[in-house]
């Protein structure tokens, strides 16, 4: 079958190059650092460790804490598969490997599939590290300052699979972002400036602008984090966290982006002429 | 270096297929590309696909691997075009350019890849490399390759699947004169084995020992087709014919109503005859320091077909300058 050599194909591509290890070890850091800080930090303040009149920041009440922490992975962490979703495709032109790899799969939708796939079990890879980056020292934290984990409870559960989701999710949409832009740089340089500066501005503003926050709740970062259903943007934006849209709105919205940017990439980019 | 494939492999050979590009046209925007490329490539022999640069030999080649889309024709492989082929890398085996390579990924993985997505086993990897001599280089990343080492690789993948046809664009291209003779012997034989091999070059002198049949492509219009001992049988060999007193040689050939040239080494007769040029420097008593047939100018034949002052009559319906069809001719670049 086509669609199976091709997606198994793509993983190959992915395996024997060091971006994966190169991206995992730096999500790993980041988010388990990331994790760590915040949860010593909240985790002390609702303690009483640190006296709550030294701070004039928010404190998340305790049973707040390990959604939180957790949702660090999709919160902050979406950029990874995002960018690994990118790459996937953009290598491609970058390199010039198209030529060899539609000589291999010369249906090219079976080649966009095999990416697809290939981008979904790169999402739940990386989705997995980056649980457990912020589950491992998140958790372990909580428990040392005597918050309740909550990893008996299959609400966190349940959250975990959606952040899994979300990575999937987001790997998808980087397979369009890459497929439509082919541009390496431009598409890295987009995907970072959209990520880290345009939707955080946007959703900023929302928080303190009424007629923003209507379109903001469907930016994709928004999206993602009502799919997720927790996240530290949310929760210090102020008490309203049960506003925006619900969980299964926000992940049929996340596969709207990512279907709608394939869509337009086959249309537009993958079926041209391969100079 | 020959070539000898395993036994099993030389039991169950590959098949040969006919290339056919089919009143193949292709634009870009106003610039034709390729123009009504109608030509046909036999198994068993190696074929060169020749022409300047910017004639249209990788376009050509593109839309018959399905990369690029032909504006007008159709271009087929055993009669079937490349993405209708139910096993492509079995089948064909192309390489279109020398840097098709993830620099990060070593050249057994590079092929690794490709050989799954063929669904071909991962051994065809280390027999692949191997036929090509690159086996002691499979474990380095290709980003340090040098570019014969990566004409190699490109040559590798070619042969992953075993394939009865190969089309191999500029593959000398970065060669040095040892990788070059290897090339020969390689491509040779291949075609022995019965295998369709299209090769294409800017350089007639480079493919001249190796190719039997040759296409000549023009501005994207196929100038000649046919075989390569066709293009240089011609009445164009000249003699050169030099003496010591060139005044008195010159006054004989000019008594005779010969038209000659003078050059440093003496004087160019085209159409001569050696034997009746020695002739009348015998008969004038002239001593003569070089008498010789020169060889076929293949260069300057290739040359001739390429800028349109000779036409072929290889190929099928008229020669360009009395095709009727100068629309697109208007918006060719020149």
């Amino acid at each position: 079958m086509s669609l199976a050599r091709a997606s198994r194909s793509e993983l190959t591509k992915q395996f024997t190059t060091s971006m994966w290890w190169i991206l995992a070890i730096v999500l790993v850091a980041y988010l388990g650092a990331t994790a760590a800080g915040l949860a010593a930090t909240f985790g002390a303040l609702a303690s009483g460790a640190i006296d709550q009149g030294a701070v004039n920041g928010p404190a998340l009440p305790a049973d707040l804490l390990p959604p939180v922490i957790y949702s660090l992975a999709t919160a902050m962490g979406y950029v990874f598969p995002l960018l690994l979703g990118t790459l996937l495709v953009t290598n491609e032109f970058r390199h010039k490997t198209l030529t060899p790899t539609f000589l291999a799969t010369p249906r090219r939708g079976a080649a966009l599939v095999g990416k697809v796939v290939a981008g979904a079990v790169m999402g739940i890879l990386f989705g997995a590290l980056a649980i457990v980056a912020t589950v491992g020292p998140g958790a372990g934290l909580l428990a040392a300052f005597d918050i309740d984990t909550r990893l008996g409870d299959s609400d966190t559960w349940a959250m975990l699979g959606r952040m899994l989701i979300a990575f999937v999710l987001w790997s998808l949409i980087g397979v369009g972002v890459g497929t439509l832009v082919r541009n390496q740089v431009a598409a890295v340089v987009g995907v970072l400036a959209f990520t880290q500066f345009v939707e955080p501005i946007l959703r900023t503003v929302a928080a303190f602008v009424d007629g923003v926050s209507d379109v903001a709740e469907y930016l994709p970062g928004a999206a993602s984090d009502a799919l997720v259903g927790a996240s530290i943007y949310t929760s210090l934006a102020g008490p309203d966290t049960s506003g925006g849209l619900p969980w299964w709105a926000g992940g049929l919205l996340l596969l709207g982006y990512a279907v709608a940017l394939l869509v337009l990439g086959w249309l537009f980019s993958w079926r041209r002429d391969v100079t | 270096m020959e070539v000898t494939p395993p036994a099993e492999e030389r039991a169950a050979m590959p098949e040969g297929h006919v290339l056919e590009f089919i009143d193949v046209t292709k634009r870009f925007g106003a610039v034709s590309a390729v123009d009504g490329l109608t030509a046909r490539v036999e198994p068993g022999t190696v074929t060169g696909f020749l022409g300047p640069n910017g004639a249209g030999k990788t376009t050509s080649l593109r839309i018959l691997l399905g990369l690029v889309g032909a504006t007008s024709g159709r271009a087929t492989i055993g009669g079937k075009r490349y993405a209708e082929l139910p096993r492509p890398l079995q089948t064909v085996g192309a390489a279109l350019e020398a840097s098709s390579f993830h620099p990060g990924r070593t050249a057994a993985n590079h092929l690794k890849v490709y050989a799954q997505a063929a669904g071909l086993p991962t051994t065809r990897v280390d027999e692949a490399l191997g036929l090509v001599g690159l086996a002691d280089a499979a474990g380095r990343k290709t980003g340090g390759f040098s570019l014969g080492m990566r004409q190699r690789l490109g040559l590798a993948y070619t042969l992953l699947g075993d394939p009865g046809v190969l089309v191999l664009d500029e593959p000398a291209n970065g060669l040095d004169p040892e990788g070059i003779k290897w090339l020969r012997g390689f491509l040779g034989a291949l075609a022995r084995e019965g295998r369709t091999v299209l090769v294409s070059s800017h350089m007639l002198a480079e493919v001249q020992q190796t190719v039997s049949s040759v296409l000549v492509l023009s501005r994207g219009r196929l100038v000649y087709q046919g075989d390569m001992a066709d293009l240089t049988q011609t009445d164009d060999q000249a003699v050169i014919i030099d003496a010591p007193d060139r005044a008195a040689l010159a006054r004989a050939l000019d008594a005779a109503g010969y038209d000659y040239e003078a050059l440093r080494t003496g004087f160019t007769v085209r159409g001569g005859d050696p034997v009746a040029l020695g002739a009348i420097a015998a008969a004038a008593g002239i001593a003569l320091s070089n008498l010789q047939r020169r060889g076929p100018a293949l260069e300057e034949l290739f040359l001739a077909l390429v800028d349109g002052t000779r036409t072929h009559a290889s190929v099928a319906g008229a020669p360009p300058e009395s095709e009727p069809n100068s629309t697109t001719e208007a918006g060719e670049p020149r």
